[in-house]
């Protein structure tokens, strides 16, 4: 049980205008922390919520007089016109209708959100960083001395000699990485089909290998939740051109056996590549470099704080070692030698470039931030960001209800629904002021719960996030059937969503 | 120092060890002694106020210019509402819709940036977002290998495309073995004649731009159109939502896709940061890459807004998914629509007709020049034209830096000028420094 001594009356802002079916009041009362909270929701009529732009706004324009002749131009151009103070109206409703890491808890496994320091978008927003890039090198020095300082620091926290800033996500890290492994095994005439990749891997490693042109070898967890070291042995050959891994995985486990894993790789010619998603687990404790790791991408949004921005931007550099670094993207910042007064960085072209993975330099501001983050906590609070990860992760899965089958674990657990339904579940900690975990994934755990609180949570708002899972681990099923009830709309029914799809407001239907 | 950012007490973090189990933190960590890390990075912490000295004293090395720059990445007046809305916390510090029940603001925004899409292109399918135009140029091209009526594997570009785009293709295209071919351009577009030449059954994707790199408007588009139909070979069609606003529909000259960035709405002048838009045919719903966002309806009977037909995607179809792309550009796209709302549909017309005569008027004034001929390219402008210099370009272009004005060098004595409405007050200037440097 809790054994809080706090006082947990936090009532959110909460705004509803819409009449609704659903219940007006819920009290979760945990015998000590007693959270009540309703997600503002807006609504002008019954059967929609807040309008869309085009239902408060609509406007037609008809080119006419343009000064290109008629026959280069379009007819006529309909877009919603609201006025400005109709505008901020509309997106403060629409963000009222939003949950962000601000808002409450937000322990969605694997995606690490974090809470995200509000100096760092000041820092982004300076308009020295805001430069073209197309200008020459020598006029924007700062812009790659800052680029280079966040090179050399990812590479020192990643174990890596050489890191590239230029993928613009997780994903295009994991594109980038295979792209620099297949470089590599061609400029050896080594041929190869294959990228092994273990069941509980993130659905990117999949894609990525596929879209690189590579056969994918899906892996077998071992029974602890490992890589099973015989199925490792079985699956890797001369056609193996990496072996992709997160460590600890999606389970939160330590790959312990990672320099048998990774001499087992290496001996086979193949390169081992490390998904950085969980690097938030191990700062100053392990370095993917010193386990064996020859390739990485590091998610800058997940473990250097900048924000998810609701699906992106993020970045995802990637850190090689010096035997990989001649296949590194260009253009690539290093230091120039001599004092001719043209700066003390330039760009140049590795020698066995793959080219590049974003039209010019990747997400740039996203950068500009990590590097703030970076700078502020040093070594010291990036340990710290990391201890404190795996304290908060391990006090909350002493306080919930639900089996964690695997173990020990860092950052993240993943808890089991047992007899629930995962997406219930979810469903019904929504009503309970907290985002919930990721449901059904990785499916080595039945019914997972894939539960990462970060750092930012503090002890008395994890309580609170046990409240909420212990709430609805007492529910029956038909509850949270019909959960959520207390968020901006009801149960979404995605299923007939997808059937038949409305995927802009003029796909709408006409006649509502 | 701890983390500043994390919120324990040390009486705090003492009873959270207590109920774990364990005498400290350390004891959480099971990483083998072997791979253990005992050293530093080296790193210093800083204050907040150190921090952003730090870096504002880097990025202050940069030279103060005024960029009359384009080819790509353009800016336009972004309004202050825009980032005052957008850095609202829900929106700036939430994540992927995977809860639509909490997440209706974000997801009923992303629908309309699509509804905005899809009004500018007369097509029917936006996604909402990839990483930028050269990104959804490669996914573009992927596109085209699942589209059951193209059987070809090669992808034609024009012969001016920008090198970076160009570079990325390549790496899209490497993984399915497609060929990249280049066709011709005369006088700053497509040559449609020797285009016609060298389209064969063989070609999968006819990729052309408007405006070209070059900022030429290209006047043949249909008969592209129509020549890709010929050669059951998808038309896949370059812009941005700012020309698109006053230029041809890409529907009515037979677009199948439609890509390009949408940045220089919402965001401006970022290092390349950019927004892909990808837009295409319902007829190719099923393969499209990247998020969708639907509108449904929910428990209350309202109309509700979902990710949708994310069996596409990777985290449900792994290996066979459309794309490996996951985060994307979201909270960008959240900016263009803003901006195009704030702008409005006559608003748009407005900025997009000064993109026509703002270059034509600069380059007229750039041709009296002594040592310059502008524009090079006949032909309908877009915020970008290029200009002829008599002195080496390279000259011209590092002079001009010298007093303070940045343009590309992209030939021996080829320039190009972008001017929007955000250098209008500099015009001035940049004329009467050229007009030193270039005689």
């Amino acid at each position: 049980m809790l054994s809080g001594h706090f006082d947990l009356a936090v009532p959110p802002p909460g705004i509803e205008t819409a009449p609704s079916s659903r219940p007006t009041s819920l009290t979760l009362d945990t015998g000590v922390s007693r959270v009540r909270y309703k997600q503002a929701s807006w609504t002008d009529d019954g059967d929609r919520y807040e309008p869309l732009l085009s239902e408060k706004a609509p406007k037609t324009v008809d080119i006419e007089d343009s000064p290109l002749p008629e026959e280069l131009t379009r007819d006529s151009l309909e877009l919603p016109a609201p006025a400005e103070p109709e505008l901020a109206r509309h997106y403060t409703r629409l963000s009222q209708m939003n949950y962000g890491v601000e808002s409450g808890p937000f322990p969605l496994g694997s995606c690490t959100m974090k809470y995200n320091p509000s100096f760092t978008e000041d820092i982004a927003a300076l308009p020295s960083a805001a430069v073209h890039p197309a200008r020459p090198d020598s006029t924007v020095q700062g812009t790659l001395a800052l680029s280079y300082r966040l090179q050399d620091y990812l590479a020192r926290i990643g174990g890596m000699d050489a890191v590239t800033l230029q993928p613009p996500a997780g994903a295009a890290g994991e594109f980038t990485g295979i792209g620099i492994a297949k470089a590599h095994h061609q400029h050896n005439d080594d041929d190869r089909s294959e990228v092994v990749i273990p069941d509980s891997a993130h659905g990117t490693n999949f894609a990525t290998a596929a879209m690189a042109g590579y056969d994918v070898v899906e892996l077998p967890s071992g029974d602890d939740g490992r890589v099973d070291i015989d199925a490792l042995e079985a699956a890797v050959s001369e056609e193996t051109a990496a072996l992709m891994l997160t460590n600890p995985n999606t389970l939160g486990l330590f790959e312990r056996d990672i320099e048998r894993i990774a001499d087992i790789v290496h001996d086979a010619g193949g390169l081992l590549y490390y998904d950085g998603a969980n690097l938030n687990a191990l700062l100053g404790r392990a370095r993917p470099g010193d386990m064996g790791f020859d390739v990485m991408h590091y998610n800058v949004h997940k473990t250097f704080a900048t924000p998810h921005g609701g699906g992106g931007p993020g970045a995802g550099p990637v850190g090689v070692t010096e035997k990989l670094a001649p296949f590194l993207p260009a253009p690539h910042v290093r230091e120039r030698e001599g004092d001719d007064g043209r700066g003390d960085y330039e760009y140049y072209r590795p020698d066995h470039s793959i080219g590049k993975v974003h039209g010019y330099y990747g997400n740039w501001p996203v950068l500009v931030k990590a590097f703030a983050y970076i700078t502020r906590l040093g070594d010291s609070g990036l340990a710290d960001a990391s201890a404190k990860a795996v304290l908060n992760a391990n006090y909350l899965a002493e306080r919930i209800p639900y089996e964690v089958p695997f173990g020990p674990f860092h950052h993240e657990f993943v808890a089991s629904a047992g007899e629930q339904d995962a997406a219930d579940v979810a469903k019904g900690m929504l009503d309970h002021g907290v985002h919930p975990p990721t449901t059904k994934w990785p499916e080595t755990v039945a019914e997972a719960l894939m539960t990462e609180p970060t750092e930012g949570e503090s002890r008395r708002s994890l309580d609170q996030l046990a409240a909420a899972f212990g709430a609805v681990h007492g529910e029956d099923d038909g509850t949270l059937a019909a959960a959520p009830t207390r968020t901006a709309a009801g149960r979404i029914d995605q299923v007939s969503a997808a059937r038949t799809p409305q995927l802009s407001w003029q796909a709408l239907d006409s006649d509502d | 120092m701890t983390s500043p950012y994390a919120p324990h007490t040390a009486t705090e973090t003492e009873a959270m060890l207590e109920a774990v189990g364990v005498n400290n933190i350390e004891a959480l960590f099971d990483v083998p002694g072997s791979v253990a890390f005992d050293g530093d990075f080296g790193i210093d912490a800083h204050g907040e106020r150190a921090a952003r000295r730090e870096a504002a004293k880097l990025l202050g090395r940069n030279d103060d210019l005024t960029e009359f720059l384009g080819r790509g990445h353009y800016t336009h007046y972004v309004p202050s509402v825009v980032d005052d809305l957008s850095t609202r916390s829900e929106f700036l510090t939430s994540y992927t819709q995977y809860q639509p029940e909490v997440a209706q603001g974000f997801l009923q925004a992303l629908f309309e940036y699509q509804s905005m899409l899809v009004e500018l292109t007369g097509l029917d399918v936006a996604n909402c977002s990839m990483y930028d135009d050269a990104t959804a140029l490669g996914e573009a091209a992927t596109l085209s290998q699942r589209v059951r009526s193209v059987s070809g594997e090669t992808v034609l570009v024009p012969a001016y495309l920008r090198e970076g785009k160009r570079a990325v293709l390549a790496n899209y295209v490497d993984g399915p073995g497609l060929d990249v071919e280049s066709y011709p351009m005369v006088n700053g577009q497509a040559d449609v004649d020797a285009l016609a030449d060298a389209i064969d059954e063989d070609v999968a994707l006819v990729y052309a731009e408007t405006p070209t790199v070059r900022g030429v408007i290209e006047e043949r588009l249909a008969d592209i159109g129509a020549l890709a139909e010929d050669h059951d070979a998808l038309f896949c069609l370059g812009s941005d939502p700012v020309a698109l606003a006053l230029l041809e529909r890409p529907a009515d000259v037979g677009a199948d896709v439609v890509v390009g960035d949408a940045a220089s709405l919402g965001t401006g002048t970022a290092y390349g940061f950019g927004l892909g838009m990808f837009v295409t045919r319902e007829e190719y719903l099923r393969q499209v890459p990247g998020r969708l966002v639907g509108a449904g309806e929910d428990s209350d009977g309202r109309r509700a807004y979902t990710l949708t037909l994310q069996t596409r995607e990777q985290h449900i179809r792994k290996e066979r998914a459309t794309s490996n792309i996951c985060t994307n550009q979201a909270w960008v796209a959240l900016r263009t629509a803003m901006h195009a709302a704030w702008l409005g549909p006559d608003g748009l017309v407005d900025l997009a007709e000064d993109c026509v005569t703002r270059p034509r008027d600069l380059a007229a004034r750039l041709d009296d020049v002594v040592g310059l001929q502008a524009p090079v390219h006949d032909g309908h402008h877009f915020r970008e034209f290029v200009a002829h210099t008599d002195q080496p370009a390279r000259a011209v272009v590092d002079d001009l830096a010298s007093e303070g004005y940045a343009v590309h060098e992209i030939g021996e004595h080829l320039i190009q000028v972008s001017a929007t409405e955000v250098t209008a007050e500099a015009e001035d200037g940049l004329i009467a420094a050229i007009s030193e440097v270039a005689k």
